[in-house]
């Protein structure tokens, strides 16, 4: 099968806008974006930059805009777009080159919600019990690799850099309904803040992006439910 | 970015609720200065309620009550997920849901405000 890949690129070094340009490539259908753009970069261009990783949807390092859509290019298929691919990188954060974009400040957001257990009681004889019924009300947030694709599909981002962003507010709901956490009340400050939860939109871009299915609004909701609750 | 990105329903629900909610509040602007000719100048208010009935002004009418009709029912949905975040697996059937009640109840109030103008080309009387 006969393909057409458009690629952004852009070199800090050469140019001054992205611009994008053309690869014909001959590809099974069910090959991956990621595929086609290591058959570029091995075949046709050795200077084609963009990350990746583990190749299967685990590492979340292959994020981009894929036919104008959030996705990652190691888990979506030729046979689900067509003959025509555009592959740009994640909208709204600062391009490095080509498909690189510069993570470092979606990753300070993730860090300022404390994405991390907190408990200072004494660590008991064996481990931390919890019920599967106190396991399911934060299990849907456990699965976010960070890929970035969800809060770069955000308008509310795109226009607000400074949001949190559905990746920081995921990841902090992971621990706020978390039964052994105990850093729930500080996390919740963090987030009513006027760049915390109070920015979502319900646009559902970000559910539409996320590559594990997470169920992202839901749980900016319930995050935005659990503030009003504290403050009432 | 925003014509960029292929918006899905969640987007283009976003983005409607937008542009009427901009579309509503031009008008209130508009209806300000009308409601306010009535004392200051009863003239200028007629010849007012005079472009409001002709066949323009119906035509905008109908265009300022699908943005109030559809931003009333969008904002209705937004409600519903706010209030009931496991009504989010729902979005889309909710969007959809809230297109059939704004052709069920756009379309009558549309020929309503319309029918001076249209009804004697149709031939049942303004």
């Amino acid at each position: 099968m006969h393909v057409s890949l458009r690629i952004q690129r852009f070199d800090p070094d050469r140019d001054t806008a992205s611009h994008w340009v053309e690869y014909g490539l001959d590809v099974d259908p069910m090959a991956r974006v990621l595929d086609l753009l290591h058959q570029v970069k091995w075949e046709q261009d050795s200077s084609l930059a963009f990350r990746r990783s583990c190749g299967h949807g685990i590492c979340g390092s292959d994020a981009m805009m894929i036919n104008g859509r959030n996705r990652l290019a190691c888990k979506i298929r030729v046979d689900q777009l067509g003959r025509k691919i555009s592959v740009a990188p994640l909208p709204g954060l600062p391009v490095v080159k080509d498909l690189v974009v510069d993570m470092d400040g979606f990753f300070a957001k993730y860090r300022s919600v404390h994405p991390f257990l907190v408990n200072d009681d004494p660590p008991p004889a064996q481990e931390r019990r919890q019920s599967q019924a106190q396991r399911a009300v934060f299990d849907d947030t456990t699965k976010c690799i960070l890929c970035g694709a969800c809060t770069s599909s955000c308008p509310s981002f795109w226009a607000r850099p400074g949001y949190v962003g559905p990746a920081a507010i995921v990841n902090a709901h992971r621990f706020i309904f978390d039964s052994r956490d105990q850093g729930g009340e500080e996390r919740l400050q963090i987030l009513a803040d006027r760049d915390g939860v109070w920015r979502c939109r319900t646009i559902f871009n970000c559910v539409d992006a996320c590559p594990r299915g997470i169920n992202i609004t839901r749980a900016i909701l319930e995050v935005s439910a659990a503030i009003v609750e504290k403050s009432a | 970015m925003l014509l960029r990105y292929r918006a899905r329903e969640g987007m283009l629900a976003w983005a409607f609720h937008r542009i009427s909610g901009v579309a509503i509040w031009l008008f209130v602007v508009v209806h300000v200065v009308d409601i306010y000719l009535v004392g200051g100048d009863p003239k200028a208010y007629n010849t007012v309620l005079q472009i409001y009935g002709s066949p323009i002004g119906r035509v905008a009418e109908v265009l300022l009550g699908a943005a109030l009709l559809y931003h009333a029912l969008n904002g209705l949905r937004i409600l519903i997920i706010d209030l009931w975040p496991a009504m989010t697996v729902y979005h889309k059937a909710l969007w959809y849901a809230s297109w059939v009640i704004f052709v069920l109840v756009g379309i009558p109030g549309a020929f309503i405000i319309l029918r001076p103008v249209i009804g004697p080309i149709l031939g049942i009387g303004a």
